[in-house]
């Protein structure tokens, strides 16, 4: 059903756009592609994982963005095609050295793909990737359907060959995840070996060392490269119309926007007013493209989302070329025609549109109308919360006992994972977690909060952080922390995989992402090793890890706690209940308990429901995993567990 | 041969909560349509919303070309509900007055309704409100069919199985097991067919429910 080895060339099959995207890059011949896993960009990585192949195809899992943007560009110095992918704020990560890449130049071909998330459906930011383009003055390219994710993915390594320099291919979260018929091309015969040739000149951009000096030369040739993709640009069949020869209104618009502004134009029937230029080529934009199409109208809608990267272009551009264009009508962003936070719609371009040409979009009728209304509030909500058996519930859990025996207000420094939940759904974490950034960022808030006691204050810190994230952006921190003696409690939240984006292999892992045996980077030797004291427990146990942390509260400076209990989605978990789990009914008092209702009403485990007509708890045997854990949060030891009978 | 479609694009949203194979379902029906020769385009939202969150699948179906993986507002012709309160919000969307719905009647209760700070509505609200707002509703306790069969994960299938017993779209059990047969190991493959066959046959066999 998904992508594999035996389609052969001309099939149509259905992909999703990250597997569209990967199939690009191995029509093009990818040998080497790094990333960091990150929703929505993950499934691009897996599925040039299972293609790798010794000598062929060399995939990784990197510790983090940065390093697979420079994994990526060592194959590119050494002639390879290469790629590195990440999500839009680990651009921001590899930012950095992207700088400088971007300096020195590129030699086989290197992409870089970036997957944004507008309306943060999976993110804590609507960062944009856009803007790196034009910081790092590097080629934007963005497909606005699946079969051009593969083209233009593919056409991105040449432009990069043509160029020397690093091309941004960006995608956002309705390509990657969405899906559609794709025709498949030739995979080509993997030839040409690895060789960096550095014995030539400086400025030699084939045969010398590879840097970013001299600054000002390359910087001029960085520009020069530019210029040449520019060119390339104005003739891309990536940038089309679709309209009348002189529409009323002229939409200019990119991504998966396009395909809204189809449907938006189509909804008010409005064909014959409205045009669309598509560009798949947004940074640069080819001025004299551009020209053509803007002199068949004076009005001009911008369909992008979030910030208004495409509409500041263009009006760039018209500025420059007013005197043979004239002056043009913008709407966008600026003048509020479509907002500039969340993601975009249908109908949210074609009320911009209808507002325009004054055309109402089709209305529900009133009789319908009627029914529907108080519908949505009628319904319970459903907030998002900690898996059924996840052991993030039950080390919150033993925090917020914790908290609530230290009694000085202590507060949990959040941090990017699955139990970044605890943040963002206060009661998911029992109200302990205060704060959430980026990847990495908890553990250098809390080494901060633990310098300020000198300052008056007195609440203990904690701060959690996956054993993905450990690897990728918390060690320096926590060094920091353990240099600066800073009084905090370090809780390594590890449940053995890179859970929220899907299980991929990390350094704790004795497996690499093409599934080959790996050496594992040990967490705990880790932190022993930069002096710190390490204490290893199981989160179901809760009281001896309530203790610990009671205890480790009151120690001054950094301790680590690892909290190690595997995912209960995690392959080896998923679908086996450990134990069978009841409510004694003769011992669930209820309402008369005094307990508060504290399984259903303060625990919160999906897997526990409130019987209403006999006032008792019980447990839902569709959705309990049977983790055993809720066992030691009654009071009245009401919930009891037996051993599942093993299959 | 390709089959004509009732309306082009079809637009079809699947809908219930994380972790009851809504993805899966979604996929399943799209590739059996992709391999009858349409063009179909679908919209997920995951990730974060697989953690007990609701889960849409928008899936349009067309002869010609790719369509915005957002269907417009009020834009469904088929929902299919793997859970009902989910399949009622989706309906208060999307729903039109020739809109079909098939609902698995077994409620996932939200964290709200288990604190005792929501209620969830009855199955016979449910059944009201779903029947009030579509042209043709059937409802199937698809959760505890599959129960019976050793999985209720298996209740995504029963819902496929139950749309292609509506007969809106051209699909079949031959053409459900060929898609199956490529992308499952094949010792799931015989109970994911009965899975099927039960949601079928419980379209035939239960009078459409009409307010």
């Amino acid at each position: 059903m998904s992508l594999d080895r035996e389609q052969k060339e001309g099939t149509e099959v259905l992909l999703m756009g990250n597997e569209a995207i990967a199939r690009g890059a191995l029509e093009a011949g990818v040998r080497v592609a790094a990333g960091y896993p990150g929703t929505p960009s993950s499934e691009i990585i897996e599925t040039l994982s299972r293609f790798s192949e010794a000598g062929k195809l060399y995939v990784e899992w990197s510790t983090n963005e940065k390093v697979a943007m420079e994994v990526a560009a060592a194959a590119s110095f050494a002639g390879l095609r290469s790629l590195c992918v990440m999500k839009q704020n680990g651009v921001n990560v590899a930012s950095d050295f992207l700088l400088h890449l971007t300096g020195s130049g590129t030699r086989g071909g290197m992409i870089l793909i970036t997957c944004d998330d507008p309306g943060a459906l999976s993110s804590v930011n609507e960062g944009e990737s856009r803007h790196f383009a034009r910081l790092m003055e590097i080629p934007l390219i963005e497909p606005a359907d699946f079969q051009e994710a593969k083209e233009m993915t593919r056409w991105a390594f040449d432009l990069s060959e043509q160029i020397r320099n690093v091309v941004m291919v960006r995608s956002v979260t309705r390509m990657s995840h969405a899906s559609g018929n794709v025709v498949l091309g030739i995979l080509p015969t993997l030839k040409g070996k690895a060789e960096f040739l550095c014995d030539g000149p400086l400025t030699d951009p084939v045969r010398g060392p590879v840097t970013s000096a001299p600054v000002i030369a390359k910087h001029r040739l960085q520009q020069e490269k530019l210029q040449k993709a520019v060119a390339l640009f104005e003739e891309s069949p990536f940038n089309t119309y679709q309209g009348p020869e002189k529409p009323e209104l002229l939409i200019i618009t990119s991504s998966a926007c396009t395909l809204y502004s189809r449907e938006a134009v189509s909804l008010l029937r409005a064909e014959g007013r409205v045009g669309i230029l598509k560009l798949g080529t947004t940074w640069p934009l080819p001025p004299a493209l551009l020209k053509r199409h803007l002199l068949r109208t004076k009005n001009v809608l911008i369909v992008e989302e979030v910030l208004p990267f495409l509409e500041d272009q263009v009006k760039i551009l018209c500025a420059e070329q007013a005197r043979e264009i004239g002056i043009k009508t913008f709407y966008g962003k600026n003048d509020g025609a479509l907002p500039m936070v969340g993601e975009l719609n249908p109908d949210l371009v074609a009320a911009a549109i209808g507002r325009i040409l004054g055309i109402d979009p089709p209305a529900i009728p009133a009789e319908y109308g009627e029914k529907l209304r108080g519908l949505t509030e009628f319904l319970p909500k459903r907030d998002q919360t900690f898996c059924p058996g996840c052991p993030h519930r039950a080390s919150y859990w033993a925090i917020r006992e914790a908290l609530q025996r230290d009694h000085r207000g202590g507060f949990v420094c959040g941090d990017i994972g699955c139990y970044a939940m605890a943040a963002l759904f206060q009661a998911a974490g029992f109200h302990t977690a205060k704060t959430l950034h980026a990847m990495g960022s908890g553990t250098g808030i809390a080494s901060g909060f633990g310098k300020l006691g000198p300052f008056g204050m007195t609440q203990p810190v904690l701060a959690v952080c996956g054993d993905s994230t450990f690897y990728h952006a918390a060690i320096p921190a926590l060094i920091n922390a353990v240099h600066q003696r800073a009084d905090m409690t370090f809780v390594v939240l590890d449940n053995s995989g890179t859970a929220m984006t899907g299980f991929q292999s990390h350094p704790g892992l004795d497996v690499n992402a093409m599934g080959e045996a790996a050496p594992m980077v040990d967490i705990a030797a880790l932190c022993r090793a930069m002096g710190v004291p390490v204490t290893i427990l199981d989160p179901f146990e809760l009281i001896e890890t309530r203790e610990t942390l009671n205890r480790l509260l009151e120690q001054p400076e950094v301790k680590v706690l690892i909290l190690k209990q595997s995912c209960a989605l995690s392959p080896e978990k998923k679908g086996k209940k450990r134990f069978s789990m009841r409510v004694d009914e003769t011992r669930c008092r209820g309402e008369d308990c005094g307990c508060n209702r504290l399984c259903t009403r303060i625990f919160r485990c999906p897997g526990l429901l409130w019987n209403q007509e006999q006032k008792r708890a019980e447990i839902d045997e569709v959705i309990c995993a049977g983790c055993g854990f809720c066992v030691r949060i009654c009071p009245a030891e009401a919930i009891r567990s037996e051993e599942a009978v093993k299959p | 041969m390709k089959e004509t479609l009732a309306k082009d694009p079809y637009n079809i949203v699947i809908t219930g909560v994380g972790g009851q194979g809504n993805v899966m379902a979604s996929r399943v029906l799209s590739n059996m349509l992709v391999r009858k020769g349409f063009k179909v385009t679908i919209g997920e939202t995951f990730g974060m919303s697989q953690r007990g969150g609701s889960v849409m699948s928008h899936i349009r179906v067309s002869s010609e070309s790719v369509w915005s993986p957002q269907i417009p507002k009020g834009g469904a012709d088929l929902i299919v509900a793997i859970e009902p309160i989910e399949g009622i919000r989706v309906l208060a969307g999307y729903g039109n007055r020739s809109v079909k719905v098939v609902v698995n009647l077994r409620p996932i209760y939200p964290v709200g309704v288990i604190t005792g700070e929501e209620e969830y509505p009855s199955e016979e609200t449910i059944r009201a409100k779903v029947t009030a707002l579509a042209a043709e509703a059937r409802f199937l306790a698809a959760t505890e069919e599959a129960i019976r069969l050793g999985n209720p994960i298996l209740g995504n299938i029963i819902m496929i199985g139950a749309v292609a017993g509506l007969g809106v779209l051209p699909i079949d059990r031959d053409l459900f097991e060929s898609v199956i047969r490529d992308g499952m190991p094949a010792a799931r493959v015989e109970v994911n067919l009965r899975a099927f066959a039960i949601g079928e046959a419980f379209v035939f066999s239960v009078k459409e429910e009409k307010q």
